[in-house]
């Protein structure tokens, strides 16, 4: 797999196109590094001239301002911004909303401004412009639900480029009761993923998991990691993990392609 | 002697407009407490969401039945109004229906007035029948009990008789009547008045013309007191809504300073701290007068729909959070902090703030800012920005996070994640 570094780069006298923002879960999470890897694999086949911060990166901060501490979240976001900008950096694609909402929408004030665009998005230009082409493969005919991020969806009004690219998959895309601008949270936004929820009769991303289970899908297919973890959870949790599948947009497609 | 009335009239006119006045004031003293924030930027965005959201309602039809019989009300309350020119006119004068020289347009007017206190009549009742026979959930959780749900009752039993006195002045009005243009529902009413003489007719007429008026200076300055208050407000909270994308939290300015002056290099390590008033006397808000004018101003806007509280999956789940209920109580702090004021001239410290007092952490710490709430809410509010600001104080201030969340903060301070990872370890993924 040919993941470039922007150290790297810079040895070499190169500057890619757009750089690709991992984020932590992409980084240590065991599920979410499969998105990671099925992304690049897609840029590798389309010949996208990227690059990774590595080592280089560092959380952007959003956990830490969604749980009220501005203090941590302005450091990190200053000091991702001076590397950012030290290499010149003009767009970024990432994988996690969180990631992609905090850098496109908090960076600019304190310094750090890019094209910022969210994985979905990227594979959606490559597809309009002839650099991926998509076929269902193996999952022709299947039905598959769009889970909607909160931080793609209503933070930042994104609801088509995702439901485009699952709709070229030769497949039945069906709409969950609450969907779009009316979707329900999996329950891991607002730093909620690093702690237990507070007092209740339910866990949300069972109630969730639930209005995907009414439709029936073969696939709930989210944009980001934490969705997709959640949906995980809620489909082991609800005894469905023999019926339905969960895969990010990127999985979906390198998978049908066999990447 | 002739005069009486015009005199009574007068009175009540000053005294029922003075009052509003008296009110109005206090409603903006109490909302200028909050701290300044810029939203004067980008005029047009903002009157066209005002044209749209307020004035044209778009959001609220999302949920289509409440949505339609809302328009009815709200579109008949503004046109019926167009009467009370008239009720003012004749009442200040002595004249009687005295717009009606425009002939054939006043009939038309009249019809069009009747036609709308007849469908508000409508759907006030339907608006009565979900609230109490068909209990839709959101008017009846646990922030609704007491006043909020008499407060609902009140405004639709005020409309319901606003409206009848409205037709019953028309159907006793023996000319009008007699002109039998323009009474098209009232003459449906008239016959039940069949045998009164014209003398009584005269004195149901006057009765009615009478309550009906002095119910509407009534209403108006009830609306300080209540959560009807949308009418007025819906139009400013919207014009003011923030126009950035939701997803964007604002950037504490004072802490941007203090982090660049950390960051950089050349800074005296051993100069004494700036003494200018930059630094704030406290990060975050855990007391109403801590939230900027704009989140008062929403907590004054607040019709309690409930529209937020019932999209909110932390209160789907059975959680103590409610956005309605964030706004509720900043709205009772704002009325207590106002009240405080009015008696001692300025804030006396009472020991009590809005956090604790009136919203507890629990229900700030169950918010996932999934953004339902504000996508919600027909007018434009904004809880969520309320519930970041008071997780701010409890972090910032009072270090009160939850354990969890602190050792989240503190592996993103180690090593750059919320995870116990490496931060050399960032790429290993490449070649697993």
């Amino acid at each position: 797999m040919n993941v470039p570094t922007m150290a790297e780069m810079m040895a070499q006298g190169k500057q890619p196109d757009v750089l690709f923002w991992v984020g932590c879960a992409g980084s240590f999470d065991d599920r979410a590094k499969k998105i990671t890897k099925a992304f690049v694999k897609i840029l590798n086949k389309a010949n996208v001239n990227f690059a990774v911060l590595g080592t280089e990166e560092s959380c952007s901060g959003d956990p830490a301002k969604r749980a009220g501490n501005e203090f941590l979240f302005q450091m990190q976001a200053m000091a991702n911004i001076e590397v950012l900008n030290a290499y010149e950096i003009k767009k970024i694609v990432t994988a996690c909303p969180h990631c992609f909402n905090t850098i496109k929408n908090e960076y600019p004030e304190l310094g750090g401004t890019y094209e910022v665009v969210h994985h979905t998005e990227l594979l959606k230009s490559l597809l309009d412009e002839g650099k991926i082409t998509i076929e269902g493969g193996k999952f022709s005919g299947k039905k598959i639900t769009f889970h909607d991020p909160c931080y793609l969806g209503r933070a930042n009004d994104i609801y088509e480029a995702p439901r485009e690219l699952i709709q070229k998959l030769d497949v039945e895309l069906v709409e969950m009761k609450r969907c779009k601008t009316n979707g329900l949270c999996c329950g891991a936004g607002g730093a909620q993923m690093f702690k237990d929820a507070e007092k209740g009769d339910k866990e949300i991303n069972i109630e969730r998991t639930e209005d995907a289970i009414e439709i029936q899908p073969d696939i709930i297919a989210t944009g980001c990691p934490f969705c997709n973890t959640m949906m995980t959870d809620g489909v082991k949790a609800t005894n469905k993990e023999s019926e339905i599948e969960v895969l990010d947009i990127a999985e979906l497609i390198a998978n049908a392609d066999d990447l | 002697m002739d005069y009486i009335d015009n005199i009574a009239f007068a009175i009540l006119l000053i005294i029922g407009i003075g009052f509003f006045v008296k009110n109005v004031k206090k409603l903006t003293r109490n909302i200028q407490l909050g701290k300044n924030i810029d939203r004067a930027d980008n005029p047009k965005a903002r009157w066209k969401n005002m044209a749209m959201i307020a004035l044209g309602q778009s959001k609220m039809i999302k949920r289509p039945v409440a949505g339609v019989l809302h328009i009815i009300v709200y579109v008949g309350f503004i046109i019926v109004n167009i009467e009370v020119i008239e009720i003012i006119i004749d009442g200040l004068f002595g004249t009687h229906r005295v717009l009606s020289f425009l002939g054939g347009f006043y009939n038309f007017l009249i019809a069009s007035f009747e036609i709308l206190a007849f469908l508000v009549l409508a759907s006030v009742i339907i608006f009565w029948t979900r609230r109490m026979i068909l209990r839709i959930p959101r008017f009846w959780n646990k922030e609704m009990e007491g006043f909020p749900k008499n407060d609902a009752l009140y405004i639709l039993y005020f409309e319901m008789v606003l409206m009848s006195l409205f037709l019953l002045m028309n159907a006793t009005d023996v000319h009008f009547q007699g002109l039998n243009s323009g009474n098209i529902i009232s003459q449906f009413l008239a016959p039940i008045f069949e045998g009164f003489s014209n003398e009584n007719l005269h004195i149901v007429e006057r009765t009615a013309w009478w309550i009906h008026i002095t119910g509407i200076l009534v209403f108006l300055n009830y609306l300080y007191y209540s959560k009807h208050l949308h009418i007025l407000l819906a139009f400013p909270n919207t014009y003011y809504a923030n126009l950035n994308a939701k997803g964007k939290l604002t950037n504490l300015e004072a802490v941007t300073n203090e982090v660049k002056l950390m960051m950089d290099p050349n800074v005296d390590p051993f100069a004494a701290a700036p003494e200018d008033e930059s630094t704030p006397e406290k990060f975050g808000a855990s007391d109403v007068t801590d939230l900027n004018w704009v989140q008062l101003m929403n907590a004054y806007t607040c019709t309690e729909c409930g529209r937020c509280t019932s999209s909110c999956p932390a209160n789907q789940t059975g959680k103590e959070l409610s956005p309605r209920a964030i706004m509720m109580k900043t709205r009772d702090r704002l009325e207590e902090v106002g009240e405080n004021i009015n008696k001692n001239g300025e804030f006396v410290d009472d020991g009590k703030q809005l956090l604790n007092d009136y919203i507890t952490p629990e229900e700030i710490w169950a918010c996932t800012s999934c953004n339902a709430c504000v996508e919600e809410c027909p007018v434009n509010i904004d809880p969520l920005a309320i519930i970041v600001d008071m997780r701010r104080y409890l972090v910032m201030e009072q270090s009160a996070a939850p354990q969890e969340l602190n050792m989240m903060m503190t592996n993103i301070e180690n090593n750059g994640a919320p995870w116990q990872y490496n931060q050399m370890d960032r790429l290993n993924w490449k070649d697993e």
